[in-house]
């Protein structure tokens, strides 16, 4: 770890000035010399990796009072960028209408981590790729923009099979995010101009030739809040891993289902653990709008979610390994009551 | 009685709470980086990025201007130190591989420089502000790439002396009725205790003390000071305790010699924490194998041909292997048998101990296999174990001292419910989980080793023991203190024990599981002489039988001689005859059959065990049986053991409590081993991968839903004088194939390679 200052912004204001302050231009959000402080649960880890090596460190944790609120509300829910991860994962009325979103967080990391870390942080959280996490590798181009990709050819078995490039094929590793993609979230952003929305499908990039950009934000640009249209009961998150708890899926499949009488009026489908950002499967989702399922629809649409995925040489198995989790997940959202 | 504290059986002594549970549950227990040190520099290592190659150059500038480093070393400034042999060949390093002595690298995460700063911060900043060139070759990483080079154990390792083998073996396998063939490969593992690999050194003019978590205080001493060469009687090794060594600590890393090195020449005091992924590097693991077995039998399930060969990977300098065949060619009744072990050297470092070293991969082949043949012959593959149990090892036809593995099938397989198994595969589940039970035989052999003792008991009873031994989490305050409570006869509570300090008197190595056979013996010994001394004082000679000295605790009746009209030993009575305050003894035991030089060997740090195979007319193991229960789920294929129970026999069990928990550890990591751990190398550059506790998987909590550990009664005379039998590595042998049998039953899939990962299902 290097050394870095360290300011509490007791008002969002001052963390967006103390933010933009420090920001160069050119350069992305990821390499910021100053950077946010909340959970600390990704950024403190990679600070001591030498990963990152911010200069400033702003606290934002003092906002928790005025970002922090859980609002379900019966046309949508609002939750603050600074709740805990565990407090959501506890909230009966999100168990209830989300229980996607309530199981995502619930399945994810720690007791101890869910605990400390945010919303927020959750969604802004970096790749667990091996050689991007050790500084002793030169070729990570998400880490040494244009030093090539030591995992292409490497270890590579938990990497990504959707939405990848020849730059990087690191996994997005969150569960959280693919709920909220899924279900249309919005997200909410205070930066110098005060705050801005937009879908949350936008926040993240695909890699492509610049992996070192990973999302749209700007330096100076916190994530207030994330607003989700409707409710979701009939909602599911299933992660598969290869341990019980405190691991990242391998595969995992947010599946929300709007059924009127056998009829899938609606439906929504986000994958993790096999893609290099937030993934919606669009064109798993429209073959299952206005119809009754069955077996045969859910390998369909599993197909259609993975007909674009390249496996390497250890992670191809997440491709059959996606399609059948897919599938069992929707007929567990399918034969769910609710 | 709690679960955790099961009732003692015959032979079995009381589950009394650790010696040191509140000190370790309210963190007054010390480890070595906790141990205050005057005014000390910490030192952060830079480890190579390469594999195989020479560093080129430093460019240390950014590094020397972090504010605090005190100085930078590497090949070019290091502190001179001799070579120490490997242990296996006499010595008492790890490895004969020596950091910072040249330009040369030679494996992955080698030791390149030493940062050394006023704050662990600084040194930690700094290290990662060293610039390094090197020039990489392409390295050799494992059984696949090109460039290692084969050769038999035997010839090469001094300890791998023979591969058994006995009768005919190509003979017996041609005529078999049922044969089987099959390949087995195991992965690297690397042990990750709790505790970091941390040094800390600290010179009183020539004198140096060294706070290091070790398995052999003694050993460590007398290296550090080859290495350094000065007189070992300048060199303490202080730790008394040790957070988890699982063979990790068993023999002298190079960091240790090149601390004190350092702190030598600055004159101050060095204090050393690496970090989780140096330990992958700067320490030993469990070496991959690959191993292949032929089976011949009867179709009655007789077993008539066996071969094993082993392959294991090793460094290009040293020739470590395990060699399991010693135990499996020797654990059923099998007339013809062969075998051979082999060395792979490639360019990595040298591997080394890790619970139950020959017994984990070997036994993972020899009891898939048994379950193999078991199904070719639609057999109970209980049945199979039982057709082929024998009480005489067949290659040099000599008898087990005692052997329990039956009954510990048989207590098991009522515990878990055998009986309710479907023998056919695919042919249990529940909801999405598709079910299989599987067992296997567990065994690890009866060691021992020369140690000596002090102990010292003042009038009022209170005792104090020392011994260099080692508390690596298992017990051995625990169990020693019984030991000089039950064989004095004062409370528990009056008696202290002091380990862990190799001023203390000199104990074997924690390893091997030698240690509650051996230093309880030693310290009974002890105790019976301060009996002896104490009897002598008080009693007219005539008064007790030899006999009766030596099974009476001081300040009770002794029973059988209260008809003859004598009282109980009056202690004070005795000090006043003896017009002393204290009595202390000092003595030295050693088991039978070991070598001349056993106690000059002991005061030099230097192993000699005797037990197992090796022993001169019979062959000693501790046996156990485990079965388990697994689910495989169909859609995600993941893996899951939510039951592991296991039945034990391992002679007296000296407290069932710090006994039970040591076996369910095992059983525990048994599981990890079959389903999770695994060292991923990548194979271009001869580098470990996953070298941290979040990719390196271990079990959590949630993964281990209910593990039943049975302690089955057994008396062994023939083994030492305590009868005890270790069972520390007894119980993480049986389980990798147990799991593989369950997965078998549950999917009709046989995984012949670990871990098992849900991509290697198919269902």
């Amino acid at each position: 770890m290097r050394p870095f200052s360290y300011q509490r912004a007791t008002d969002p204001d001052m963390a967006v000035q103390a933010l933009s302050a420090a920001a160069a231009a050119n350069n992305p959000l990821t390499q910021a010399t100053a950077q946010p402080l909340a959970g600390g649960t990704t950024l403190i880890d990679l600070m001591k990796l030498d990963v990152t090596r911010p200069t400033a460190i702003v606290d934002i944790n003092p906002l928790a009072q005025a970002w922090s609120a859980i609002e379900p509300g019966s046309d949508g829910l609002r939750l603050g960028a600074l709740a805990k991860m565990s407090d959501v994962a506890a909230h009966a009325e999100i168990q209830r209408n989300y229980p996607v979103i309530a199981n995502s967080l619930k399945l994810a990391a720690s007791a101890q981590l869910r605990n400390m870390a945010t919303l927020g942080g959750n969604v802004m959280q970096r790749t667990r790729c091996s050689y991007f996490r050790d500084v002793s590798y030169e070729n990570c181009n998400k880490r040494n923009p244009g030093s090539g990709c030591a995992a292409m050819d490497g270890v590579n078995r938990m990497h990504a099979v959707l939405g990848t490039s020849d730059q990087c094929i690191a996994t997005y590793p969150g569960d959280f995010a693919q709920a909220l993609i899924a279900l249309d979230a919005v997200v909410e952003i205070t930066g110098k101009g005060g705050t801005r929305s937009m879908s949350f499908a936008e926040l993240h990039k695909a890699p492509g030739n610049s992996p070192d950009i990973e999302t749209t934000l700007q330096p100076g640009e916190l994530i207030s809040a994330f607003s989700i249209p409707g409710r979701w009961p009939r909602s599911v998150y299933l992660k598969a891993r290869d341990r019980q708890s405190y691991e990242f899926a391998l595969s995992s499949a947010a599946i929300a289902l709007d059924v009127q009488g056998g009829t899938i009026r609606d439906a929504r489908v986000g994958l993790g653990g096999v893609a290099t950002m937030p993934w919606r499967a669009r064109e798993a989702e429209a073959l299952l709008k206005g119809q009754k399922f069955d077996e045969a629809l859910a390998q369909r649409v599993a197909d259609a979610a993975f007909a674009d995925a390249r496996g390497r040489r250890h992670n191809s198995f997440k491709i059959a390994l996606g399609k059948r989790v897919v599938a069992r997940a929707l007929q567990q959202a399918v034969t769910m009551e609710i | 009685m709690t679960a955790a504290a099961p009732s003692p059986k015959a032979n079995m002594g009381q589950p009394v709470p650790r010696y040191d549970a509140a000190a370790k549950v309210t963190g007054r227990a010390t480890y070595a980086s906790d141990m205050p040190l005057d005014n000390p520099a910490y030192a952060f290592l830079v480890t190579s990025a390469i594999a195989k190659g020479r560093i080129d150059r430093f460019d240390l500038d950014e590094a020397k201007g972090v504010r605090g480093v005190i100085e930078i070393v590497t090949h070019e400034n290091a502190p001179k130190l001799k070579e120490s042999k490997l242990f296996s060949n006499g010595g008492y390093a790890g490895t004969t591989i020596q950091p910072l002595k040249s330009a040369d690298i030679a494996h992955d995460g080698e030791i390149i420089a030493v940062v050394v700063a006023e704050s662990y911060e600084a040194a930690r900043e700094a290290a990662n502000r060293v610039k390094v060139s090197y020039t990489a070759t392409a390295p050799s990483a494992s059984f696949d790439s090109t460039g290692t080079t084969t050769a038999a154990a035997k010839g090469q390792n001094a300890q791998f002396k023979e591969d058994p083998a006995v009768g005919d073996f190509a003979k017996a396998f041609d005529a078999a009725e049922v044969k089987l063939t099959a390949a087995y490969d195991t992965p690297t593992q690397h042990h990750n205790p709790m505790e970091l690999f941390s040094t800390s050194c600290a010179w009183m003019g020539d004198n140096l003390v060294i706070y290091e978590g070790s398995q052999f205080v003694y050993g460590l001493k007398h290296g550090v000071a080859e290495q350094l060469g000065i007189d070992a009687d300048k060199v303490r090794v202080v730790n008394p305790y040790v957070g988890g060594g699982f063979g990790s600590r068993g023999s002298m890393t190079p960091r240790t010699a090149i601390i004190a090195g350092i702190a030598k020449r600055l004159g101050r005091p060095i204090k050393l924490v690496p970090t989780r992924d140096q330990g992958f590097t700067i320490t030993t693991h469990r070496a991959e194998t690959r191993q292949e077995i032929k089976l011949g039998a009867n179709r009655d399930g007789k077993l008539l041909a066996l071969r094993h060969e082993g392959a294991e990977v090793s460094s290009r300098a040293d020739a470590y292997c395990v060699g399991g065949t010693k135990t499996t060619t020797r654990l059923y009744a099998c007339p013809n048998v062969d075998s051979l072990v082999s060395i792979v050297r490639a360019d990595r470092n040298t591997p080394g101990f890790m619970r139950s070293p020959p017994e984990v991969p070997y036994l993972f082949a020899l009891e898939s296999a048994m379950d193999e043949l078991a199904v070719k012959l639609n057999m109970d593959p209980v049945e199979l174990r039982r057709i082929n149990d024998t009480n005489v090892e067949p290659i040099g036809g000599k008898p087990y001292t005692s052997r329990s593995l039956m009954a510990c099938f048989d207590e098991a397989a009522r515990a878990f419910g055998w009986a309710q198994r479907s023998p056919q595969p695919k042919s249990m589940s529940d909801g999405d989980w598709l079910i299989g039970y599987g067992c296997a035989a567990t065994c690890y052999p009866t060691q021992m080793g020369p140690s000596a003792a002090r102990v010292r008991v003042q009038r009022d009873g209170r005792t104090r023991v020392e011994i260099a031994g080692h508390e690596i989490g298992t017990g051995a305050y625990t169990v020693i203190a019984q030991t000089a409570a039950e064989r004095l006869g004062v409370p528990l509570e009056k008696v202290a024990v002091f380990m862990g300090d190799s001023d203390l008197p000199p104990a074997p190595v924690a390893g091997g599981s030698n240690s509650t056979a051996s230093t309880c013996s030693a310290v009974m010994m002890v105790c019976d002489q301060i009996r002896q001394r104490l009897f002598k004082a008080a009693m007219p000679a005539q008064s007790l039988t030899d006999r009766a000295k030596e099974t009476v605790g001081l300040g009770q009746t002794p029973a059988t001689q209260a008809a003859k009209g004598d009282r109980p030993l009056d202690i004070e009575k005795a000090f006043d005859a003896l017009g002393v305050g204290v009595v202390e003894e000092y003595g030295e035991w050693k088991p039978e059959g070991a070598p001349l030089d056993s106690f000059r060997a002991m005061h030099n740090g230097q192993v000699r065990l005797v037990g197992g195979h090796a022993m001169k007319d019979q062959i000693a193991y501790a046996f156990g049986a485990e079965f388990v229960e697994v689910r495989v789920n169909r859609f995600t294929h993941e893996i899951r053991c939510p039951r592991l129970v296991g039945a034990f026999a391992a002679g007296r069990i000296m407290n069932p409590r710090t006994a039970r928990s040591q076996l369910m550890g095992g059983l525990i990591w048994g599981m990890s081993s079959a389903l999770l751990e695994g060292t991923e190398i990548d194979e271009r550059n001869a580098r470990y991968v996953n070298d941290n506790l979040a990719d390196y998987l271990v079990p959590v909590n949630a993964d281990v839903a209910g593990v039943e550990v049975i302690l089955l009664s057994e008396q062994d005379d023939r083994i030492n004088p305590v009868g005890v039998k270790g069972l520390g590595e007894l119980a993480n042998v049986g389980t990798n194939a147990a799991i593989c049998n369950a997965i078998h039953h549950a999917t009709g899939q046989r995984i012949r390679k670990l871990p098992v990962r849900l991509e290697n299902i198919e269902v």
